[in-house]
């Protein structure tokens, strides 16, 4: 029976438990190589001195080890503040918009029935079968003064109106008005999708109790719903937030020069400027600004994660 | 089987301050019904899941809907509570018509199946939930709360989340929170069903003892045979969204209306037989597949030729080896026996190839060769008049 024998000796190598620290291995592995040594190399780079060579910075020279002059330029060429705040203030509105926006429509994903909710959450992800920056191009082509929707815009406005605020068309393009219309139509399936995952979860029949002892439907949901959903709230919200405060190609296309967002400062700092230190600095810089919150968010988490353990 | 009706001086002595109205159920006395449910349907689409139902329930009952999976009891529940309107009929409570008030304008409370725990409030918060909106001072509804919990012995609890207490616990948090608000009904979704037997038989007597206490009038609904019968003071069986039966646990047991309500409680015998005679106290009924004829006390409405099924409740067989002079007596064999403890279940075959079951009391000590029958012994079995129960469908 050398076939039954080679068999067993084969199950055993495909049994051995080595194989449990490849498998956790691997994906560690991909982070170490394609994340953290990345991220290394570019912190390394913002202590760097930016010259004219190929790759553009080096170390040593007037500062021997650690060239901390681009951080503090940070702080002292406000460009980069105001860049920080605009990025800040944008995603925190859009942030807030799509949670607005979003969630009425994830809670509404719940509750129609199984055929209608598979249709809306395809509708949901229908989207992203389409070139981002198509659909970019094609919110250029509709906040452009000539667009019918301009035009429908402005008649609405002027219709409204006292008529010496009557305009010509409405100013949209170039505007942080529209970064943040265009942001929150970008990312509104990542605040929806989380959110609906969670109000998915949820109990119906809490619903039921509350409305039992006397709550009427929008108490219901002040009591019960909205307290459940926190979680969902702030997985959509950080997965917003952070990538539209990183967010490059919106503010280029549709964004005013004067209110650059951080996306853009990195982008020309490293392209036009070619001062791949500085660049470096900003990207660290906007890094740490996104771990706070990410951080916040575990902390909390692994609070409520003990809790329940200690009840048990 | 617990006696229904107490006496009004116990009652009015262990009523709670909680619950000044707390009353005796008055089910001897005539007077308009607590709760009326009218010629209530609940249709679903083309699907019926209540049929047609009218109840009266007295103020104080421990009233159970009792039936199978699928029996419309849950949605019938749900009608009272005014999570689903009637179809047709209407729903009155303490003379007041309910049918289109939705349930937060109901006096009505209910302990879900799953207890329904809000999950981020502590227990306190849970009982004192439907209380915000009543007219209360913040003192009130704290002394309340403190009395609720006293109430199901849960006052060292209140700091506690639901996922921090045991599921028995968990269970008179919700029957706490149903209690809180002083409902004129409450209404209990499968109330034993999350908790183990000896927990179950415990929290049973617990809650007659609450119900005593407060009150309040409960309808309960449940699949549990044995917890209807011991909890409620009458029952209603049913089956495909009908009513098959109203009364109380004796009624419903030993004086069953049909075949459905005769074999979904306990077990029971069933023949096919034919009116042979009728006429005065008994009535003969010939039944082929014991091979005779049986008298049975008789049941107004039979005639001659009439067919009909004839029922015997296995515990009401009289089993020995000789053959006695006694009325319904037939042969069989003992095809197989189980032995329980305090009693046995035996099959007998008869003659005809029909299988009967008898339940018989070991009351005495005895071994394995002295016992009443064995295995393929020939044995005579035997029941009175009184325990053979004619069922015209």
């Amino acid at each position: 029976m050398a076939g039954a024998h080679t068999d067993t000796a084969f199950q055993r190598w495909f049994n051995r438990k080595g194989w449990i620290n490849v498998t956790i291995a691997t994906p560690y592995v991909w982070l170490v190589l394609f994340f953290l040594l990345p991220f290394v190399i570019v912190i390394a780079m913002s202590f760097a001195t930016r010259t004219p060579t190929a790759p553009p910075f080096s170390f040593g020279g007037e500062h021997p080890v650690l060239n901390t002059a681009h951080y503090a330029r940070l702080f002292q060429d406000d460009l980069y503040v105001r860049a920080y705040l605009t990025s800040i203030v944008n995603a925190g509105i859009a942030t807030f918009l799509c949670l607005l926006i979003g969630y009425p429509m994830a809670l509404g994903l719940t509750r129609v029935s199984p055929a209608w909710r598979n249709i809306l959450l395809m509708l949901v992800i229908l989207p992203f079968w389409t070139s981002f920056l198509l659909r970019v191009y094609a919110w250029i082509g509709l906040m452009g003064t000539n667009s019918w929707f301009n035009k429908l815009l402005t008649t609405s406005w002027n219709w409204l109106v006292p008529t010496d605020w009557a305009l010509r068309s409405i100013p949209m393009m170039n505007t942080n008005f529209a970064v943040v219309l265009v942001m929150v139509y970008s990312y509104l399936p990542f605040m929806i999708l989380p959110l609906y995952a969670n109000l998915e979860k949820l109990d119906r029949t809490l619903d039921e109790a509350s409305m039992d002892l006397g709550s009427r439907p929008f108490r219901v949901f002040l009591d019960i719903t909205l307290p459940l959903s926190v979680p969902g709230i702030i997985a959509g919200g950080l997965l917003v937030f952070i990538p539209a405060s990183g967010e490059l190609i919106i503010p280029s296309l549709v964004g005013s020069a004067r209110q650059p967002m951080i996306g853009r400062v990195i982008s020309d700092e490293f392209a036009s400027a070619r001062d791949w230190p500085m660049a470096s600095a900003v990207s660290v810089a906007l890094l740490m600004l996104l771990v706070v919150p990410i951080m916040l968010y575990t902390h909390f988490e692994g609070k409520s994660h003990e809790k329940r353990k200690e009840g048990a | 089987m617990p006696e229904p009706a107490r006496s009004a001086d116990q009652r009015a002595a262990t009523t709670v301050a909680a619950f000044p109205g707390a009353q005796v159920p008055q089910t001897a006395v005539k007077e308009p019904p607590f709760i009326r449910i009218d010629h209530v349907t609940k249709r679903f689409g083309t699907f019926t899941a209540v049929s047609d139902v009218t109840l009266e329930i007295q103020k104080g009952e421990i009233f159970s809907l009792l039936g199978g999976s699928g029996c419309g009891k849950t949605t019938l529940l749900r009608v009272l509570a005014g999570f689903e309107a009637p179809t047709e009929g209407r729903v009155f409570i303490d003379g007041q018509d309910m049918t289109d008030l939705p349930p937060y304008e109901r006096p009505v409370n209910m302990m879900f199946q799953s207890y329904a725990l809000f999950p981020h409030m502590t227990v306190e918060k849970n009982v004192a939930y439907g209380l915000k909106h009543e007219d209360m001072t913040p003192a009130q509804r704290a002394e309340r709360v403190r009395e609720m919990l006293d109430l199901v012995q849960l006052t060292e609890f209140g700091h506690r989340k639901p996922h921090q207490i045991s599921g028995g616990q968990r269970q008179r948090v919700a029957l706490a929170r149903a209690l809180a608000k002083q409902p004129k009904l409450l209404l209990l979704d499968e109330p034993l069903a999350a908790l183990d037997k000896k927990l179950r038989e415990h929290t049973q007597f617990e809650l007659m003892e609450i119900q005593e206490k407060t009150g309040t009038t409960f309808i309960v609904v449940t699949h549990d045979q044995e917890e209807a019968m011991t909890l409620s003071s009458r029952l209603a069986v049913m089956d495909k969204g009908r009513i098959m039966q109203i009364g109380t646990a004796t009624d419903v047991y030993e004086y069953p209306n049909s075949r459905f309500v005769a074999g979904f409680i306990g077990s029971i015998n069933f023949f096919e037989a034919k009116v042979r005679a009728t006429g005065g106290e008994t009535v003969e009924v010939e039944v082929p597949d014991l091979g005779g004829i049986v008298t049975a006390r008789a049941i107004p409405g039979l005639a001659p030729g009439q067919p009909i099924t004839l029922a015997v409740r296995p515990e009401k067989i009289h089993l020995s080896r000789m053959r006695h002079d006694l009325p319904n007596t037939f042969p069989g064999t003992v095809q197989s026996l189980a032995y329980f403890g305090k009693d046995s279940l035996y099959r007998i075959a008869l003659p005809s190839g029909h299988v009967m079951l008898v339940n018989s009391v070991n009351a005495r000590r005895t071994g394995e060769h002295e016992r009443v029958a064995d295995w393929e012994d020939a044995v005579f079995l035997s029941f009175d008049p009184a325990a053979a129960i004619l069922l015209k469908d």
